[in-house]
């Protein structure tokens, strides 16, 4: 029965994709997108994967559908109609497709134990972290001390976007568009009373979910993404409903760059920390003296705090420049 | 029956992928390319978290000390966990180039631009013979 209702996922999903391609109207388009998203991430939930979901509802449901319509708002929602024949491109995809396609007859059916990718370092990761590390979330153990290294090039990828998209179109002015002579124009959705109302009162339980999820993510779903990702979507809430201004003044500019900036470099120090206790980069073990596996914990939590911090700082950083950029 | 659901999630993933694919080769607006791009990354996704399954596992959480039950495989969760926050940042990126070019060149259609750059290259170079 729940095989049956993934297959219902995945066709819905495919149809919202070819909408996505078809939509004339680019703002159709978006909102599609976040649909796909949120299909993604129940069908994520259902092949075991609740981090995952987690982390695709709040990023691609959520934060990336408002960073596509503030795009939207600065460069214009309506695809040019065109005539162009497209019959070299369907030949190129209809081909790959085909490729790909037969190659997937020789791979292992879905949720076959015996699978090679089940049978390498999986348990391996099961045993360590039942013995060195004691938390119960395996992706987060997998996550912040396994594979720390990875983790922290993708925070510092996080960074430099952040960074690049800063230089491209500028960083959030701290006065923002809405100066006092314009008073009557509409500032966000100040002017929705209901709107306002209900969001506001959503605002502090997004922000406290985000807070359990960061700070609880060794024992359930979550961690230092998910949580950097639904504290900058609360602030992004605000911003919509008081106008971007308004949210500057709560969070300034310059403190989301240090969070940025600081969020990775709280997770370079721990590993720097680790070195001049004795061990080496991230090797958590050394941090408490006498408890290997208490010290691998506080590790985690140092790292995944980086993390969050980050996360937030930079996505929050990316939404202000979007939002506060002159139409003009 | 079971053959056919033992390999339906690759060929979602692989029309997913086309879709994307399709999107990003064939559509001439720049914002339809990054959608067509997200399509496509979110197939991978799926193929990944579809290899991590297993049949009758769980979500890798160990619940009340029982480390015996049955797992699906956590390292490819955590793969594209890491993946989707650096998927929305380039995305970000992106967005933040087509934005440009609007200012730049008044359109976000592709060939548009490019004649629109090559007008104002002709422009400068007819100045130039002129001086």
């Amino acid at each position: 029965m729940i095989e049956l209702f993934g297959v219902f996922l995945l066709a819905l999903a495919v149809i919202t994709a070819i909408g996505v391609v078809q939509a004339r109207n680019l703002f159709a388009g978006v909102m599609l997108m976040g649909i796909f998203s949120l299909l993604m991430a129940a069908t994520f939930f259902l092949l075991d994967a609740a981090d995952v979901a987690l982390t695709e509802a709040a990023v691609g449901a959520g934060i990336s559908t408002v960073l596509m319509l503030s795009a939207l708002a600065l460069s214009g929602a309506e695809e040019k109609a065109r005539s162009r024949s497209r019959i070299l491109a369907l030949i190129v995809v209809t081909v790959t497709a085909a490729t790909v396609i037969y190659a997937t007859f020789e791979k292992p059916r879905l949720g076959d134990p015996n699978a090679p990718v089940q049978q390498h370092v999986a348990p391996w990761y099961f045993d360590m972290t039942q013995e060195a590390i004691e938390i119960p979330n395996v992706v987060t153990a997998v996550l912040s001390s396994f594979r720390g290294y990875d983790t922290l090039g993708e925070v510092i990828v996080v960074f430099t976007a952040g960074i690049g998209v800063l230089f491209l179109i500028g960083a959030a002015a701290p006065k923002g568009r809405a100066s006092p002579s314009q008073g009557d124009l509409p500032v966000g959705l100040k002017h929705h009373q209901p709107i306002r109302v209900v969001g506001k009162l959503a605002i502090p339980f997004i922000l406290l979910f985000a807070f359990y999820v960061q700070f609880h993510g060794e024992y359930s779903p979550g961690g230092g993404f998910q949580a950097g990702a639904l504290f900058a979507a609360a602030i992004i809430l605000y911003g919509m409903l008081e106008g971007e201004a308004t949210a500057l003044s709560i969070i300034p500019a310059p403190v989301l760059f240090a969070m940025s900036a600081g969020g990775a470099l709280l997770f370079g120090g721990v590993g720097v920390v680790c070195m001049l206790l004795g061990g080496n980069f991230l090797q958590y073990d050394v941090l408490l003296a006498g408890s290997p596996v208490g010290a691998q914990q506080m590790g985690i939590i140092a790292i995944e705090l980086g993390v969050g911090i980050t996360v937030a700082g930079t996505l929050l950083s990316i939404f202000f420049a979007f939002a506060t950029r002159d139409q003009s | 029956m079971s053959e056919i659901l033992g390999l339906f999630n690759y060929w979602v993933f692989v029309l997913l992928m086309v879709i994307g694919f399709y999107a990003v080769i064939a559509k001439p607006n720049l914002i339809k390319k990054l959608l067509g791009l997200s399509i496509f990354q979110a197939a991978v996704f799926l193929l990944f978290i579809s290899m991590g399954k297993v049949d009758g596992g769980t979500a890798p959480i160990i619940q009340n000390g029982n480390w015996d039950a049955v797992f699906s495989n956590p390292l490819p969760q955590v793969l594209i966990l890491t993946a989707i926050v650096v998927g929305i940042s380039t995305l970000a990126l992106g967005l933040a180039i087509v934005v440009r070019i609007k200012e730049a060149y008044g359109t976000i259609e592709e060939i548009d631009a490019i004649a629109s750059g090559e007008a104002t290259q002709l422009q400068q170079d007819s100045g130039e013979s002129k001086q």
